[in-house]
């Protein structure tokens, strides 16, 4: 069947069974390899993409759910202050986790430009990371609020 | 001189199989080490950068290529700067003097008078017309590395010991980067229906119910016991290896119990026993006090499951892994395929952190397995989640039991540390099996028991003997003749373990002699770089100040010198217990010698720490059945966000000392500070890992 989605902004239309996992379409339908294949149980967090605003893992959901709504992936990020923040922190080994981790920490920024470390540690916990980088990825994300904030401003 | 040259150089003595100037001013240096997380290229490319004065942005590090990188064997073992460091040390600096040299005879001036300023040549800082790239040749490149340049001198560093960010992160975080990511023309994706256990076979399999679920289209390749689902579309694929299982009957397969998961089943098994130290007979005279503790079997648990492509095309093969040793894993492909070495290419791909020997490489010998039966296609096998938990080789589980004769004084004169384990170390290289081999027509044997040597630093043996200052030592090792599951290298070995049930017994020695844990550490060492670092992370962490405990909060300390000549950590973590443990804040101090990147080293300390503290609280391979039945995260739990604790690290300066592999020296340590902070917070000594809520309200009920 033909489903009609936005992702990153643009409308695109992609032939699918309904039940074909978001994450599957997007890899490997439209060729955004952001977002990442760890489980497929919606366990881990590497697939994490943003839903209408709101962060949801892709691994395991149909993609005939998202029809006519929008999707956002890490590919969105490249001129986002979490890109460079994450940079600048080095917020990352394998990084393997990174891209879904970004997603969730984009979405708790679009709501909340001054979230305490307790919020940005209580979204995460949808996360996991294996490397042991989780203190610098925290550092990342209140970077990047940071300078939304000084750009608010500004 | 070659006694003393790194295994590296050794092995590799041409100086173009490491580095090419190339027509666009650009450098590219070949390394054997890749890139697993721990970010060696950068630090290995600001030695390059250093040695030969070239700016680092002229740098093209490539690592882990059989056709087009030196061999360095397997990454792993903190060895990547202790070798592969030094050896690219060795070779810029004799790269430099050798073309200086040549260029002092063409300028009839002396070598001294000659600088480099991003790769020209200076004469008495006036621009010379020469560069690397135009007065280099062949004559240099062809030529044999001696090793006897003398590199610079530490002090005038300028690009050694900086923070420089690392290159391949900005992919990663882009969108690309991973071996998963690599989209080649006619790629068709694979996924596996594993052989449960070695030795069983399939004894019929209902392909039209697996087609039914897997409503696609598809082929089946099947070797021997080796059936693979192999389709253009990756969904159709998957849904076949899901259902698969459920359709499929197996005869002969292995049957385990829960009591396969726990350490202590070593102790009755039959084993190669083996013995390390000082071969005297045992003290008799003194008090003799006993201590066993344990690890139970560890999964790497990489975030990616693993991934491998393989082509064969006009009789070569070309491969991508994720592995640890692009060569080893050549050797075992032409092995196991019946090939030449040289019809086959392994490329190294990054993937996620591994921590040892997992999935890579199976995944790999899958995809080629495929690739002989469909050529000129791409072939890209994804492990599956629960695949990875099932198949990965797991770190073994370990049991120490230490045995100390104390003086009339409380101090020991007499120690024997003797560990049960099975191999820490299964890479086909020594003597272990591919997965996938063994469900191949004509299986290779079964794997035989192997542990790394002491001159490797041991496995089982691994940080078993205490560097205290006590007058006689020795290991008794009983290395088990089969392991209930494959298992192989995992962060450490037996260090983690080993230092483990060392540092807590020490606690408890401290303690039956009524002496604080830092002062008796401190009385029973004379090493003053340990010295420095306890009493370093005792100052910081306020321990003076921790009182005496009891009350659900504690605090404990460990150290150690990873492998007994690695790099040295100490640790100090505060603790609060409820029904659990949660570590709340956590001290390093660490001295790796000459730090060539200190943010990366940072990380790796810090992640080591992470890595640890979720080992000792939460992590065992359950098994039963077939295998091993810890299939998921919510099985195989992990440390999560909110369970991370607020660390403070430091790392000693000392530019002047070689430098010592730290990937792994914050792993002992930081378990054993947590082992000994649970017994200051309520009294109560647990000595088998994990620390869970199930094993502290038994250990309270029983205390």
């Amino acid at each position: 069947m033909s489903i009609e989605l936005t992702v990153n902004g643009q409308t695109v239309s992609v032939q699918a069974a309904g039940d074909t996992p978001l994450l599957d379409v997007l890899r490997n339908h439209l060729e955004l390899k952001g977002s990442r294949y760890g489980c497929g149980l919606e366990q881990c967090g590497s697939c994490m993409v943003v839903i209408d605003g709101k962060a949801e893992y892709s691994c395991a959901k149909d993609v005939s759910t998202v029809a006519g709504r929008r999707v956002e992936t890490v590919e969105s990020l490249l001129d986002h202050p979490l890109h460079q923040a994450f940079l600048d922190e080095q917020a990352g080994q394998c990084a393997y986790c990174v891209s879904g981790i970004m997603m969730t920490a984009k979405a708790l920024l679009d709501a909340n430009k001054s979230p305490t470390r307790d919020q940005i540690v209580a979204a995460l916990d949808s996360h996991l990371c294996r490397c042991g980088a989780h203190p610098r990825i925290i550092r990342a994300i209140e970077r990047a609020a940071n300078v939304l904030r000084e750009g608010a401003r500004s | 001189m070659s006694e003393t040259l790194p295994l590296s150089i050794q092995n590799n003595r041409r100086m173009e199989k490491w580095l090419r100037f190339q027509a666009d001013r650009t450098v590219k240096l070949a390394v054997g080490k890749v890139e697993i997380g721990q970010a060696v290229l950068i630090a290995l490319t600001q030695i390059a950068a250093e040695e030969l004065d070239i700016a680092l942005d002229r740098f093209v590090t490539i690592s882990g290529d059989t056709a087009d990188a030196p061999d360095e064997g397997s990454t792993s073992s903190s060895q990547s700067i202790e070798m592969s460091g030094r050896s690219v040390r060795l070779i810029t600096a004799e790269f430099r003097a050798r073309v200086i040299d040549r260029l002092a005879r063409r300028l009839n001036c002396s070598p001294s008078d000659i600088s480099v300023e991003d790769g020209a040549f200076l004469l008495d800082d006036e621009p010379t017309g020469h560069d690397y790239w135009n007065f280099s040749g062949d004559e240099d490149f062809a030529a044999d590395i001696s090793g006897t340049a003398q590199p610079k001198d530490p002090s005038t560093y300028k690009i050694v010991g900086k923070p420089i960010p690392r290159q391949d992160l900005k992919a990663k975080i882009s969108g690309a980067g991973f071996i998963h990511d690599i989209v080649r023309p006619d790629m068709l994706h694979a996924r596996v229906l594993r052989q449960p256990s070695r030795e069983a076979t399939l004894a019929s399999y209902d392909e039209a119910a697996i087609r039914r679920a897997a409503r696609g289209e598809f082929q089946v390749v099947r070797v021997g016991n080796f059936v693979a689902f192999v389709g253009a579309d990756e969904t159709t694929v998957q849904r076949a290896a899901v259902a698969a299982p459920n359709h499929a009957v197996w005869k002969n397969v292995r049957q385990l119990t829960p009591a396969h998961q726990e350490a202590a089943w070593y102790a009755t098994q039959p084993s190669d026993d083996r013995f390390v130290g000082d071969p005297v007979p045992e003290t008799d005279a003194g008090e003799v006090v006993t201590a066993t503790y344990s690890r139970p079997f560890v999964a790497h648990a990489a975030m990616a499951p693993s991934c491998g492509l393989a082509e064969w095309r006009d009789g070569h093969l070309q491969v991508w892994s994720h592995t640890q040793g692009v060569y080893p894993l050549r050797n075992s492909l032409a092995e196991i395929l019946g090939l030449t070495r040289e019809q086959i290419v392994v490329r190294h791909a990054h993937g996620a952190g591994c921590y040892g020997h997992n999935g890579a490489d199976d995944a790999a010998v899958d995809a080629a397995v495929i690739a002989m039966q469909i050529p000129d296609r791409c072939i890209r096998v994804q492990w599956r989640r629960e695949e990875e938990f099932a198949f990965e080789p797991v770190g073994t589980a370990h049991m120490t039991r230490l045995k100390a004769v104390l003086d009339a004084s409380g101090n020991p004169i007499d120690w024997t540390c003797e560990v049960w384990a099975g191999s820490h170390v299964q890479r086909p290289i020594y003597g272990g099996n591919m997965l996938t081999h063994e469900a191949l027509p004509n299986p290779p044997p079964a794997p035989k028991p192997n542990d790394p040597p002491e001159a490797a630093g041991g496995g089982g043996t691994r940080n078993g003997t205490p560097l205290y200052d006590f007058p006689k030592k020795r290991i008794v090792h009983h290395l088990s003749l089969t392991t209930p599951v494959r298992t192989s290298s995992l962060r450490g070995l037996g260090a983690l373990p080993n230092v483990y049930a060392l540092e807590c017994f020490v606690d408890e020695l401290a303690e039956k002699a009524g002496v604080d844990p830092v002062a008796w550490r401190l009385a029973h060492l004379s090493d003053p770089r340990a010295r420095y670092l306890i009493e370093n992370v005792a100052k910081r962490c306020n321990w003076a100040d921790r009182g005496p405990g009891g009350n659900g909060k504690g605090m404990g300390i460990a150290w150690s010198r990873y492998k007994n000549r690695a790099a040295y950590a100490a640790v100090a973590v505060e603790i609060e217990v409820d029904q659990e443990i949660r570590v709340r804040k956590a001290w390093i101090a660490a001295d790796a010698g000459l730090v060539i990147n200190p943010d990366g080293a940072a990380n790796q300390l810090e992640g080591g720490l992470i890595h640890a503290v979720s080992m000792t609280l939460k992590e065992q391979v359950k098994i039963d059945g077939a295998g091993i039945a810890s299939l998921d995260w919510s099985t195989y739990p992990i440390l999560k966000f909110s369970e991370i604790p607020e660390i403070f690290t430091e790392i000693v300066h000392a530019p002047n000392q070689p430098t010592l592999g730290m990937g792994e020296c914050t792993f002992g340590p930081t378990a054993a500070a947590i082992g000994n902070a649970m017994k200051h917070a309520l009294g109560v000594r647990i000595r088998d890992m994990p620390l869970t809520r199930e094993r502290i309200a038994a250990a309270l009920l029983g205390g």
